[in-house]
């Protein structure tokens, strides 16, 4: 959903063929899950199903690769459509991390969820500590560095939820099996 | 390589409150560690030890394989002076003096020019973003100006081991990570082995390691809290 905005976007500034956008996102959003050439072009076809993008040249070699894509004006009113709303704050709380937990302390024990717990901080601790490497040790470009900043701060986020949910772990049990 | 610093069974009790319960802990030339845990469990009381200020009630401490915690006060002072650079948590600057004044003192105290050690001070000052600060006396300054300028002042003699009790705790995040990466060089760079004391996990992941403290004891958990007892 959102990879079809930023093609969008990146189709703004020009068109592009299919193999170009997926070099061109992925070196914009650095540490985002690299776009698969397949999702980039079923992404296009559909941009270009519903009017946002339309086929603008070829090279000889043909196939789909090697198709320009150009943005429409219906594709630049979606897109500023797009930028212009306001994400949800958070509307639903659902994370696997707090499932995990509830899980837990349903099928067995508070010893469980605390061994859950206790894991899982651990694994985000050393995550947190390679990217924090990273940004120390490196320069990074600047669109990597807020994809790092980005990610540092939801395992922050995450870090402390998890201590919170440490101390609550024996409560909620009590909740959850009453 | 033998470490720098060591500890071992620190006890310290204030009173009938117990802050420390034996604690040990080998910390080796360009280190950083990170001691957390929760408020009270006895992090700053730890770092008093450590860096001399605080005599413990037993255990000891070596630095470079020397007794420091059975030593005279004038003797740690003077360590403190030359060889550790220490951000209390209530760090004070003198209030009488310039920012810069203040950093340039232990160089001063040490036997170093005025003008070496103000051109020292200005340089520490820039590097942690406080260069406007340098004419200032501590009274006119944010606390996060304050901050700085009393780490700006462990810093500046190049200490062996650097102490530093909640470096971060007045700084937006930017200027923390400003800091963080300034104790990441000088530790990588100059060798400088650094005790700071965090509740932040974004300042703990610059350390290679964390010494996680629960009611004066090393948690070995590493989480800090009690856990799978139902209350
Ligand atoms: N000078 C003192 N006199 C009496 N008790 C003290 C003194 N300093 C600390 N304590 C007590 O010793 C314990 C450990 O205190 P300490 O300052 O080392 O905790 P801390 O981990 O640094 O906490 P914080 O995160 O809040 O700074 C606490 O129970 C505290 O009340
Ligand atoms: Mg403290």
């Amino acid at each position: 959903m959102t990879a079809s905005y930023v093609l969008l976007g990146l189709l703004a500034r020009g068109p592009r063929h299919g193999y170009e956008l997926k070099h061109a996102y992925d070196q914009r959003l650095p540490r985002a899950k690299p776009l698969a050439f397949g999702q980039v072009y079923s992404t296009l076809g559909r941009l270009e199903r519903d009017g946002l993008v339309t086929q603008a040249g070829q090279d000889q070699a043909g196939g789909p690769e090697r198709t320009a894509f150009a943005i429409t004006d219906d594709g630049r009113a979606a897109l500023e459509t797009w930028l212009g709303e306001i994400e949800a704050p958070a509307p639903y709380v659902s994370a696997t991390l707090l499932s995990k937990v509830v899980v837990a302390l349903l099928v067995a024990d508070p010893a469980r969820a605390t061994a859950y717990l206790s894991a899982q901080q651990q694994a985000h601790t050393s995550r947190m500590r390679e990217l924090t490497r990273l940004k120390s040790e490196q320069d990074l470009t600047v669109g990597d560095l807020i994809a790092v900043d980005y990610a540092l701060t939801h395992l922050d986020a995450d870090l402390r939820w998890l201590q919170t949910a440490l101390h609550r772990v024996a409560d909620l049990h009590r909740e959850v099996q009453s | 390589m033998s470490p720098i610093l060591t500890a071992r069974d620190l006890t310290k009790t204030y009173g009938v409150q117990p802050a420390l319960r034996g604690i040990d802990l080998d910390l080796h030339e360009g280190e950083i560690v990170a001691v957390r845990g929760r408020s009270g469990c006895g992090k700053s009381t730890l770092l008093h030890c450590l860096s001399g200020i605080l005599a413990p009630d037993s255990g000891e401490v070596r630095f470079r394989g020397d007794r420091i915690d059975d030593t005279a006060e004038p003797y740690r002072s003077e360590l403190r002076r030359t060889q550790f650079g220490v951000l209390l948590q209530h760090g004070h600057l003198i209030s009488e003096l310039t920012s810069a004044e203040n950093v340039a003192l232990p160089l001063m105290l040490g036997g170093g020019s005025r003008r070496a050690a103000m051109a020292a001070a200005d340089t520490w000052l820039a590097r942690l973003g406080v260069a406007e600060a340098a004419e200032q006396i501590p009274g006119r300054l944010s606390g996060g100006q304050l901050q700085r300028v009393a780490l700006a002042r462990a810093m500046v003699t190049q200490p062996v081991v650097l102490f530093a009790d909640e470096p971060t705790g007045a700084l937006d995040s930017l200027a923390g990570e400003l800091v963080m990466k300034l104790l990441t060089r000088v530790a990588r760079e100059q060798g400088t082995a650094v005790v700071v004391v965090t509740h932040d996990a974004t300042v703990a992941a610059y350390a290679e390691r964390e010494l996680v403290l629960r009611d004066g004891e090393v948690d070995p958990t590493g989480l800090g809290v009690a856990i799978g007892v139902p209350a």
